[in-house]
């Protein structure tokens, strides 16, 4: 019998590990990533051009982060690396890989989805204005580019990520005007036995938040943003503070985040099960404990199925290629897998402690005024989806997508689609999972009409 | 460059890269080897392209090519993703008006 | 048993056929009742293509289309809205000298009814639309044809039938339907039970099940349109374009919308799933459209997909749609396998259909669509 194909889709910490797995079991899988380099965005390498050391980039991380690269570094001559290469499809037992000019059908025995998370986002006036950037993208600019998003960035939204940027950028010599957290104090002294699960990660959060406050950063919580604004470029912060007075911070950028949404949308091509997450309010896909789907030979792991962090994605990465080898009729030790879960559990129980501690601000998008636009791609309002349900009775976000455009843009509504769920949600008076999800589209991203393909 | 336009984002580190001459709506200018290009366009700009419903400016958002909203056209009529894609020395970039279906030049 | 709502007539399937009978049934002053399985317009009505086509077509639909044409003109007043339609003509060229003069058949064919067709040659096509690539060598050209906005239109019909009195009950699946003395009783899977004199069955691909509880099996197969829209672009493409060709696969059509993005589709079809209500876009058939619409239009090579969908369509295997009477059951009327061309005759035949059974004829021929057809075979 033919060595089984198994097809890893992203090379950041969970596809990582699951390659390391499946090199160990003796299988040479493909590993299929859309960046340059392997690193996923958390462990993402500067450009080759670029010579700090590691411990400016990843501070605390330095030691995972060098240690994972070599890893992998080690494993391709083992594996069939394909870096810049989009997987752009999933239909039945093939994946469709975009590589330049090309396109090749790849079928798979095993597929392993790994594509990791985004920023999560929940618009307010003007966050479309030049100089406005989400958290990650910040964070993205000065790590793998040296370059920080304005010389006076206020940072604005909710989770650990909010200090760890604003963190970085004092370090890096910006003057950071604000860090302007949604999410009420008193939620995160609540969300402390949870998020005890793990004490170095709280450390380090508590660490961050001290340290900024030492170096004379104003940090908010509680707060109620009302608009960016600025001609052509950003000059101010609206918000109202949490006693209600409102502020004005003067800034020349935002950063911009309330923690992470899972990439799902291959998932949903290969026409996995989804559920509704309540602590999160995201649809998920739906997985057994190892990242076994509903669909036979498709496992997902890491952020893509639920964000957890770079240290839960390493464990499930690995623990999702057990599960592919179990399935294919290997060995794999019990007690091997058992640890996994154990460790991955307690990553788990932390995750709930951030959701709790920095909850996603559902309420804001029933208050959004109806000129603010909620999809950047299509420039669709929150008028207009409000519209969809009033004089269209659009009953969820498929339909509102086909009246007004919600979510048709270039960017699949990866950054409206949950902001607009709460809206139409709102709009319609109904709880957001009754208005449902997005579906998936091929192609994932936009392809180019010049691509030249073969058929599998 | 049009008077007293400024980039929005500012170089902290890695200054000692080769430059990297570009033309920016037919003005020249200069980025860094390794650069994205929308680093490269925006340390001399505050724009990348014009939202196409006339909603203003856009200047990208993700930077991890997840949002789209970075494409830009070369005069030469082709697309290029921003976030995602290595400066090239003679890169033109048109930052308004879209040279479709027929090239700029 | 719950006592079931009656009308003067139940329709069965809310595309855009029911969505527009219901509308002017109720301006014959008829009650009505519309039933549809999921939402107004999510299938065929919805996932087209958009195409408000008439060249082209089975010749004898032709009067058919004409009447639809018309109230496409009048969809402003109709309903309130107008769907997007741009009559901005229609186009279809072809790549072979041998298909010229099919072209040029077809334009006299066409002429009796009513329909004029201006052929292009090869120059003028340069001239006229300089973004067709060289390998377009003839082009006929029907001026007042146009396209709009699938996901609008049937759903503007039902809620205008709404507006005019009509009760259009969404998430109602028929499950049953028998003749009981003068009335019909459809049974339904949201329990409601419904009555009425008079039933029509428009519930696409759906509709075979329900049609042969009364009449002759009909051959009619679920396949699914492979769409796809490109981001915006400058605007500059007016008309629908059309390829002529007998390869399938060569055979795509695209129309660029106001907003700047082009919508096309074309070629072969893809899998359809009736009983899950799902149809895919075969990724394979993506890049087989890529060349065709290519070689149709050069310059669409720079611009990027960012979607695509399908949908369920039914097809007959003679291509031709059924409407009309049923051959065996009073009150009983069809309209229904469109073959994926039935967008552009939806307000036609809603009007057709209205005008059948409130006044018992129709001043349009519809003979060859008559679900006898099949019996004979």
């Amino acid at each position: 019998m033919a060595e089984p194909r198994i097809v890893i889709v992203g090379a950041g910490p969970a596809g990582m590990r699951a390659a390391a797995r499946l090199v160990e079991a003796g299988l040479c899988p493909v590993v299929v990533d859309e960046a340059p380099a392997s690193g996923g965005q958390i462990y993402r390498r500067q450009p080759r051009q670029f010579h700090r050391a590691a411990a400016s980039l990843y501070g605390f991380e330095a030691r995972k982060a060098t240690g994972l690269h070599r890893m992998f570094d080690a494993l391709l001559p083992r594996i069939d690396y394909r870096p810049e290469t989009l997987a752009w499809n999933v239909y039945e037992n093939v994946v469709h890989l975009r590589h330049g000019t090309e396109s090749e059908a790849l079928r798979f025995d095993a597929l392993i989805l790994a594509p990791g998370a985004t920023d999560r986002i929940m618009p307010l006036p003007g966050w479309t204005l030049p100089g406005v950037y989400s958290l990650g993208g910040a964070q993205i600019a000065l790590k793998a580019q040296a370059c920080a998003i304005g010389a006076r960035p206020a940072f604005l939204g909710t989770g650990p990520l909010l200090y760890l940027v604003a963190y970085q950028y004092v370090r890096a010599g910006a003057a950071v005007a604000a860090v302007l957290d949604t999410s009420p104090l008193a939620g995160r002294i609540a969300a402390l036995p949870a998020l005890s699960a793990r004490p170095s990660m709280l450390a380090k959060g508590l660490y961050y938040t001290a340290w900024l406050a030492a170096h004379g950063v104003g940090m908010l919580s509680g707060v109620t943003p009302l608009a960016i604004t600025g001609e052509g470029r950003v000059h101010q912060l609206r918000l109202r503070d949490s006693r209600g007075s409102e502020q004005i911070i003067a800034c020349d950028a935002v950063g911009l985040g309330y923690g992470l949404r899972s990439e799902t949308q291959l998932a949903d091509l290969a026409r996995c099960e989804f559920a509704f997450d309540a602590p999160s309010r995201q649809w998920l896909p739906v997985t057994d404990t190892d990242g076994r789907s509903s669909v036979p030979g498709v496992y997902l792991a890491g952020d893509g199925v639920r964000a957890a962090g770079a240290d839960a994605a390493e464990l499930a990465g690995r623990l999702a290629a057990c599960a592919v080898l179990a399935d294919l009729g290997r060995t794999v030790r019990p007690a091997e897998t058992a640890l996994l879960r154990r460790r991955l559990a307690r990553t788990a129980r932390f995750g709930r402690g951030l959701e709790l501690g920095f909850s996603w601000p559902a309420r804001l998008a029933g208050e959004l005024p109806d000129a603010t636009l909620v999809c950047r791609c299509e420039a669709i309002t929150a008028g207009e989806i409000r519209g969809a349900a009033s004089t269209f009775g659009a009953p969820e976000m498929n339909r509102a997508k086909a009246f007004v455009r919600i979510g048709m843009g270039r960017c699949q509504g990866r950054y409206c689609g949950l902001a607009g769920a709460e809206v139409l949600a709102a709009a319609r008076g109904v709880p957001v999972e009754k208005v449902g999800r997005l579906r998936g589209q091929a192609p994932v991203k936009p392809l180019s009409i010049s691509l030249a393909g073969a058929a599998p | 460059m049009p008077r007293g336009e400024e980039g929005l984002f500012r170089r902290v580190d890695e200054h000692a890269r080769a430059p990297v001459r570009i033309e920016v709506d037919g003005v020249a200018a200069t980025a860094r080897s390794g650069d994205t290009l929308l680093v490269a366009l925006l340390t001399v700009r505050a724009r990348l392209r014009e939202s196409e419903f006339g909603d203003g400016a856009r200047a990208g958002f993700c930077l991890m090519g997840a949002c789209q909203d970075c494409w830009v056209w070369t005069a030469a009529g082709e697309r290029l993703r921003a976030c995602t894609t290595e400066v090239a020395e003679g890169m033109h970039i048109l930052t308004s008006g879209m040279p479709w279906p027929n090239p700029a030049s | 048993m719950t006592q079931a709502a009656a009308a003067d007539v139940v329709i069965v399937g809310g595309g855009i056929m029911g969505a527009a009978t219901a509308l002017f049934l109720r301006r014959y002053g008829r009650s009505v009742i519309l039933l549809e399985r999921g939402l107004v317009g999510q299938q065929a009505s919805g996932v087209n293509f958009g195409n408000v086509r008439r060249q082209g077509r089975f010749l004898p639909q032709l009067p058919l289309a004409n009447r639809a044409r018309k109230v496409w003109g009048e969809l402003q007043e109709l309903l309130g809205e107008d769907a997007e339609f741009v009559p901005n003509g229609h186009l279809r060229v072809c790549f072979r000298k041998e298909e010229v003069g099919r072209l040029e058949q077809y334009a006299e064919d066409a002429r009796p009814y009513g329909l004029d067709l201006e052929l292009i040659s090869r120059n003028a096509l340069r001239v006229r639309f300089p973004y067709l690539s060289a390998d377009a060598i003839a082009g006929s050209f029907s001026p007042k044809d146009g396209h709009a906005n699938p996901r609008l239109a049937a759903p503007a019909f039902a809620r205008a039938a709404v507006r005019a009195g009509a009760a259009v009950y969404e998430n109602t699946e028929v499950t049953a339907i028998a003749k009981a003395a003068d009335d019909f009783i459809l049974e339904t899977s949201s329990r409601a039970r419904f009555r009425a004199p008079i039933v029509q069955i428009s519930a696409g691909a759906w509709a075979g099940a329900l049609a042969a509880l009364f009449d002759a099996p009909v051959p009619l197969q679920p396949r699914g349109p492979q769409m796809a829209v490109t981001e915006p672009a400058p605007y500059a493409i007016a008309p629908s374009i059309g390829v002529f060709s007998d390869v399938e696969e060569e055979g795509v059509y695209l129309r660029q919308v106001t907003r700047g993005n082009i919508v096309y589709g074309g070629g072969l079809r893809g899998p359809a799933l009736p009983e899950i209500r799902r149809a895919y876009v075969d990724p394979a058939n993506t890049l087989r459209q890529f060349q065709h619409v290519r070689r149709l239009v050069p310059a669409l090579a720079a611009l990027n997909i960012i979607r695509t969908w399908s949908g369920i369509e039914g097809y007959v295997d003679d291509e031709i749609p059924v409407i009309g009477p049923s051959a065996h059951t009073a009150g009983l009327y069809y309209a229904f396998g469109f073959c994926g061309h039935g967008f552009q005759l939806g307000p036609g035949v809603g009007e057709v259909m209205a005008e059948l059974i409130a006044t018992g004829a129709t001043t349009t021929p519809i003979e060859p669509f008559h679900i006898s057809r099949f019996a004979r075979a």
